[in-house]
């Protein structure tokens, strides 16, 4: 039993610390041992992939607002009424988990070119296209989270409120964001991981100076195999790690996901 | 004029008559008490007049007014849910401040309030804590103190006692009670429990199937009821389905029975009697076999059958003047019961009067 859980953890941490390893290697091509140790690369981050991290978190921010605004009176609507049809739609509002990024980035690619052709809406390339895109990745997630954290929801608290005066909107802010506040957290934290570190979907719908951090990465090895790469990823696992930290400081995250 | 007054009030779930024409009149400072079993409308009842569930036809005047179309938010009602319902992420000041931040009050007046009322459920101390550090019994009273504080028109409780532990209901009860009167609150309360009731309420309703049985004071319910259910219901009568023939009741199985007051007509009928108003030996009125004996204390409990589909349940005190005596198995019995304390009724459930006595009219004339 030991074994299996120093295997498994062995099986995580591992690329982990070897990343971690690569990214200080003072080498213009990887190569073992290295000849000394630097932080140099971690410096050029900002030169090489600046550009791509801002429009990354661009997108993963207007992705997560945008998710959560349409996510969270999905998951109150959906949790308070059982009217006809709510399963096909909580399925519908699912369904975009169940097919593969390339083919969602192929489709959106295809249907944007088309609507192009017809309107002259340019939209293929653009940064607009790209988070109706995300959208699609995040929502599922938003929605599903928002939905199981009024599971254990007591109505009576909302009839509770307007026993008090609370008028409808006011039960909703002041009694169901509150209940619903560790769903959101997460639901908020999900999409913005989901969204920044997309790759297949971008990959069809990135333009020239407008290419997302994982594309460019992606790029960079093409041509590169110096350790800027390692350092990015590293960088970009302290970002990732530390909102899981935050979101696990804000909410107990096995609460969320049950 | 009436306080609060329920006019028909009826609800319907597809064909199901959850309320059925419920109408009441409440004068302000009463304590009425909803009592039945479950699903007999009196949640519904509550909820109607609270604002949370919309009435199908019938109207709720308060003061006169008609509130049937506002929603609960404007009816100034204070509800106590079985619950609780108290808000999980606030603290307990902050549970009683809500009504009073929804209506605009000052900050200072506010916290006064609060104050008041968290001393009034003796809750002072426990302001700042969350609901769930707090017992059962005390979230109850926060909730009390929550409802209280908007100073409500009526104050409505839902079960208030059901979540509690058995041994704290009864000095809730009285708590409850002596507040309610102290500050002439009008209230209304749902319970199924009729100890409860009878032990809380001025007056109560008491409902079946959606409609109302019989509204009265507790004596009115024991020693009149209007129906075999109301009897049943509350002090569990031994109900006795049969015949009746003038002043003879046949059972269904067969046994004699010869009343004690005196009846018109003949047909079919249902005698209701209370175990405590039987004495056994004495008069016959009837006669029957003890099937068992418990002594409870206080009181000594006899099982009787009268035939062999009948039964009846007599108790009597222990000890003092007018002792049961205890009675073994097998042993052959006399019944015997005042005639005030017989509640004879007719096929549809309507109690049948008894003449008066002929020796009274007599005298009188």
């Amino acid at each position: 039993m030991a074994v299996l859980v120093l295997l498994g953890c062995a099986a995580i941490l591992l690329p982990l610390i070897l990343t971690l390893y690569l990214s200080v290697f003072d080498e213009q091509m990887i190569v073992f041992p290295p000849r000394g140790y630097t932080f140099a690369w971690y410096g050029q981050i900002a030169a090489k992939f600046g550009g791509a991290i801002w429009t990354s978190l661009r997108i993963a921010i207007a992705a997560v607002a945008l998710s959560l605004a349409v996510g969270i009176p999905a998951g109150i609507g959906l949790s308070r009424h059982h009217f006809r049809g709510r399963d096909a739609l909580a399925t519908f509002l699912l369904s975009p988990l169940t097919i593969p990024g390339i083919a969602v980035g192929l489709a959106i690619y295809v249907l944007a070119i088309l609507i192009e052709e017809r309107t002259g809406v340019e939209l293929a390339g653009s940064i607009r296209l790209l988070i109706l895109a995300h959208l699609l990745l995040t929502m599922p997630w938003v929605v599903r989270l928002c939905l199981a954290s009024l599971t254990n929801h007591e109505r009576t608290t909302e009839e509770a409120a307007a026993s008090l005066g609370a008028n409808p909107m006011m039960v909703i802010w002041r009694v169901t964001l509150p209940a619903m506040r560790p769903g959101i957290v997460a639901a908020g934290l999900f999409a913005f991981i989901i969204s920044f570190e997309n790759l297949e979907i971008n990959l069809f719908l990135v333009a020239p100076g407008m290419t997302t951090l994982p594309v460019s990465v992606l790029n960079y090895l093409s041509y590169h195999t110096d350790p800027l790469v390692a350092a990015v990823a590293v960088a970009q696992m302290v970002v990732v790690g530390a909102a899981l930290l935050a979101m696990d400081r804000l909410v107990k995250i096995g609460q969320v996901l049950q | 004029m009436s306080y609060l007054r329920l006019d028909g009030l009826t609800k319907r779930y597809g064909d199901t008559l959850a309320a059925d024409s419920v109408s009441l009149d409440i004068t302000q400072g009463e304590m009425i008490v909803l009592l039945g079993p479950s699903g007999c409308g009196k949640t519904t009842t509550l909820r109607m007049i609270a604002g949370f569930v919309d009435a199908t036809a019938g109207d709720i005047l308060l003061e006169g007014r008609a509130i049937g179309a506002l929603p609960a938010h404007r009816r100034e009602m204070g509800m106590v849910f079985q619950n609780y319902a108290l808000f999980p992420h606030l603290s307990v000041a902050r549970n009683v401040a809500f009504g009073l931040e929804m209506r605009g009050m000052k900050r200072a007046q506010r916290e006064a309030r609060v104050a008041e009322m968290l001393q009034l459920v003796k809750l002072d101390r426990f302001a700042e804590r969350l609901p769930r550090q707090l017992s059962g019994g005390q979230q109850q009273r926060v909730a009390i103190a929550r409802a209280l504080a908007i100073h409500p028109k009526v104050l409505l409780l839902d079960e208030p006692l059901s979540n509690l532990d058995a041994e704290l209901r009864q000095g809730v009860a009285r708590e409850i009670r002596l507040l309610q009167q102290e500050r002439s609150l009008t209230t209304i309360m749902v319970t199924h429990d009729q100890q409860e009731a009878m032990a809380m309420a001025d007056r109560l309703v008491v409902m079946r199937d959606g409609k109302v049985q019989q509204v009265g004071a507790q004596e009115d319910l024991y020693e009149r009821p209007a129906t075999p259910f109301v009897a049943r219901f509350i002090g569990n009568s031994n109900l006795i389905a049969g015949q009746r023939d003038g002043n003879r009741f046949r059972t269904e199985g067969g046994a004699s029975i010869e009343l004690a007051g005196r009846y018109a007509g003949a047909g079919k009928a249902t005698l209701a009697l209370r175990p405590e108003r039987i004495t056994v030996g004495g008069d016959s009125l009837c006669s029957g076999t003890v099937l068992m004996s418990s002594y409870m204390g206080a009181t000594v409990e006899h099982v009787i059958d009268l035939d062999s589909q009948t039964q009846v349940i007599a108790r009597g005190p222990s000890s003092g003047p007018g002792a049961t005596p205890r009675l073994t198995a097998g042993e052959t019995v006399a019944l015997s019961w005042p005639a005030v304390s017989e509640c004879l009724f007719d096929e549809q459930d309507q109690p049948i009067p008894s003449m008066p006595q002929t020796q009274r009219i007599t005298s009188d004339a």
